[in-house]
């Protein structure tokens, strides 16, 4: 037998300094030589403890094999067994935490690299042109879908895939929630979320786009039209602010503003596409999560100096290690420990500085992290044409205020069973980050999974 | 696709056009508005509803060339099509019977203000519509607002129609005279709607102003339409668009207005040029 490496195949990305002016992805992805290598450290361990790890359950270790083997249309339909958006979730799952996590080589030097061959096999299946599943006969039974985000999108797919008539309403022009609006080109190129979308229509499910449910129709009105079920998967989509002096001045933008301007409205390409943004020399973006460093990867491309700022310390910072060592190679700057106090203007309202202290860490909070303390009389300023705040998203409330029979928690998210999705209301699912509040991909998925299961229950019973 | 069914000017740069979109004519109210989008390339912009027709599904919008986007929009005809059109969004107009109310049209907002003037008098009040605008050749739909209202002051700020001045004139004459005014609401240029409050303030007279900031999505998802209000950050577009005029930041709404003037100026000249060369190939062709 020959000896397992016990180190990964490295993925070939774009060098530094040309991604830093390019909104290309920066991944380019494994050819089926470095694939081979790769799916080959797999052990194919009799416990089989990734497939508990991946929130879908995907066959990894058959999926894996079929690689091994050359077969990569087998190896793609396991993976669609469990998963319709491969393209996507092999691009933007945080695996380092999920499957991977469990593999069984990471205790012996490095995990299998089940993300890159997950992406590996989506990407040849695009070229090869898709093979679709055979589907049921038709129940005929209507299903509304709310929100055609990661957990729309799965549970269209699942329920279509069981034989309903399937239609997705989302408020947008374009589908695919954060994937189109937040996730930059970079990480995941629109035409993967568009693929894997028309994969979704494919199975018959009808998309209808300009849809605002609680506004152009509401859900008990969606039950007056036929339907017999109805899954809400509208995302966490509003977003918070710090609550200092001067968060409103031109120039300070919500990360989904500034990610929907560059990413849904392709501002990055202004005139040719109309909707403007400028970012000026200077950016300063708040927050040390994944949005944050999405903006400020954006925001180095638009061509400024950009500096994030995190109340905490490396530590602490949520964003995904990954995406803080892109972000540190292309040159952003991480003021840790700091936290910005007010914003200040200048002469036409258009902030100018942004007011900071230094923070220390003390006593851990209920999150279990060292809670951060101002420094008295540390306060500095920052001069700045541009401020992005990544402080955070809740559920939007036109669902909750146009349905009063739905429950919904405190933090504005919409209660519902987690291992079915049943919510207060009767008929009535729900799943991803509109229940949980702001949280990955995949786990919208699980979710929008788990409740297309339920109801298919209910409709059959 | 949204398709034009009707298209006629109102006053100079300025045009009414109709839209089939029979899902937002079933649920649209006085107050809401819509954005629409002309094509894969354009920019989101929110346009409030002058009329609808549940019947014929169709919704009526009216506005005024000013960038590019409005100027591309004055080009298209009967029969063809926007990308997108989106709505009814925003909360509608608070209407019950408050007695008296002043329903306050700046420029082509009258537009907006006929229905709001038209569901404030079948809710029972008595309705004083107040519509101003710069000159006579700008004045449209003074019959369609006599219609709905139980009084009509015009004014022109050249005194070339109705009375000479800007409509806070007649409205603070009211208020100093005494006549009863329970609620005004006011619709126009954000600069007009602030002088109107301004005007109420002293009086304690209710005053209900349309916010126009910049938008992107229109369903709460962004921010920028965000204002101050009472101290407190608001979306307009779903919180709003309709707050109480003596709480708005005024100047902050000025400043978030202006974000993209440089922007919005270039985006025009470029599209003006491209015009001014598809004219020029069409002469030569
Ligand atoms: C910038 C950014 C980067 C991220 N990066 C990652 C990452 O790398 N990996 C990862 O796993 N996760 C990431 N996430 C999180 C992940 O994107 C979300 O957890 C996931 O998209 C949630 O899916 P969802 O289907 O619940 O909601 P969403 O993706 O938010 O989709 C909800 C959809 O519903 C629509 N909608 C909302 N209200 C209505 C209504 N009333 N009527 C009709 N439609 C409506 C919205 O327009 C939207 O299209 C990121 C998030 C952001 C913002
Ligand atoms: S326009 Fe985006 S939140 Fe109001």
């Amino acid at each position: 037998m020959p000896k397992i490496n016990l180190n990964r195949t490295p993925m070939p990305k774009q060098e530094a300094e040309k991604r830093a002016s390019s909104f290309q992805e920066v991944a380019i992805g494994y050819t089926l030589d470095m694939a081979k290598a790769e799916a080959s450290r797999c052990l194919q361990c009799p416990k089989r403890p990734c497939v508990g790890g991946c929130p879908v359950n995907i066959s990894i270790p058959d999926f894996v094999k079929s690689i091994v083997e050359g077969d990569l249309a087998r190896s793609i339909a396991k993976i669609k067994e469990a998963n319709s958006l491969p393209g996507i979730c092999g691009r933007v799952c945080p695996q380092e935490s999920q499957c991977e996590a469990q593999c069984v080589m990471a205790k012996k030097g490095a995990s299998v690299a089940i993300g890159r061959l997950e992406r590996y096999v989506a990407d040849w299946e695009r070229t090869q042109g898709i093979t679709m599943p055979s589907l049921p006969a038709p129940s005929h039974k209507k299903v509304g879908i709310v929100g055609c985000g990661p957990a729309g999108l799965t549970a269209a797919a699942s329920l279509a895939r069981r034989g309903h008539q399937v239609t997705i309403f989302e408020a947008l022009h374009s589908p695919g929630g954060v994937l189109v609006y937040g996730i930059p080109e970079f990480r995941l190129p629109k035409t993967i979320v568009q693929g894997e979308v028309n994969f979704v229509r494919s199975l018959g499910v009808e998309l209808k786009l300009d849809w605002v449910v609680g506004k152009t129709i509401t859900i008990d009105e969606l039950f007056g039209e036929g339907y017999k079920a109805i899954f809400v998967g509208t995302g966490a989509g509003r977003p918070q602010f710090l609550g200092v002096p001067g968060e409103n001045l031109g120039g300070i933008f919500s990360a989904n503003e500034f990610l929907v301007r560059i990413n849904l409205m392709k501002s990055y390409l202004f005139p040719s596409y109309d909707t403007p943004l400028t970012v000026g020399k200077r950016v300063v973006v708040v927050g040390g999560g994944n949005v944050a460093m999405d903006a400020a990867r954006c925001a180095k491309r638009l061509g400024a100096e950009v500096t994030v700022v995190y109340r905490r310390s490396e530590a602490e910072l949520p964003a995904r290690r990954e995406e803080v060592e892109n972000a540190q190679e292309e040159g952003i700057i991480f003021r840790l420990l700091t936290n910005p106090v007010a914003f200040h203007p200048n002469a036409q309202g258009k902030v100018q500085t942004v007011e900071c202290m230094e923070m220390e860490l003390g006593e851990p909070d209920a999150s279990g992290r060292r809670r951060p303390i101002e420094k008295k009389g540390s306060n500095f300023r920052l001069e700045v044409d541009t401020v992005v705040s990544a402080v955070g998203t809740i559920p939007n409330p036109l669902i909750p205020q146009s349905t009063p029979d739905l429950k919904i928690t405190s933090h504005g998210t919409v209660t519902a069973d987690d291992k079915t999705g049943r919510t207060s209301k009767a008929g009535v699912w729900a799943g991803g980050d509109v229940v949980s509040g702001a949280a990955t991909v995949i786990s919208a998925m699980g979710a929008g999974k788990l409740a297309a299961a339920d109801i298919d229950l209910f409709l059959r019973s | 696709m949204y398709r034009i069914t009707e298209k006629s000017p109102l006053a100079p740069n300025i045009f009414l056009l109709k839209i089939a979109a029979p899902a937002v004519a079933k649920k649209a109210a006085a107050g809401q508005f819509v954005i629409l989008r002309l094509d894969e390339k354009g920019e989101r912009i929110p346009l409030t509803l002058a009329d609808w027709n549940r019947e014929t599904g169709e919704v009526t919008v009216a506005f005024m060339q000013v960038g590019k986007t409005t100027r591309q929009l004055a080009t298209f005809r009967v029969g063809d099509s926007i990308a997108n059109f989106v709505g009814p969004l925003g909360k509608p107009t608070d209407i019950e019977k408050f007695g008296t109310v002043v329903c306050v049209a700046g420029g082509f907002a009258v537009a907006t203000v006929v229905p709001i003037a038209r569901a404030m008098k079948a809710a029972g009040n008595h309705v004083i519509a107040l519509m101003g605008t710069r000159t006579k050749d700008l004045l449209f739909w003074e019959d369609r607002l006599a219609a709905v209202s139980d009084e009509l002051i015009v004014t022109t700020d050249d005194g070339s129609n109705g009375r000479k001045g800007v409509v806070t004139v007649p409205l603070k004459e009211m208020l100093e005279k005494g006549n009863r005014v329970d609620r005004v609401v006011a619709v126009g240029p954000a600069i007009m709607m602030k002088f109107v409050a301004a005007t109420t303030q002293p009086f304690n007279v209710k005053t209900i102003v349309s916010m126009n900031p910049i938008m992107v999505d229109g369903t709460g998802m962004c921010g920028a339409c965000r204002c101050s209000v009472s101290g407190e950050t608001r979306f307009a577009c779903v919180d709003g668009p309709e707050f109480d005029g003596h709480q708005v930041d005024w100047d902050e709404l000025f400043a978030r207005q202006r974000a993209f003037v440089t922007e919005e100026k270039q985006s025009l000249e470029q599209w003006q040029r491209q015009m001014a060369e598809a004219t020029a190939a069409q002469k030569t062709a």
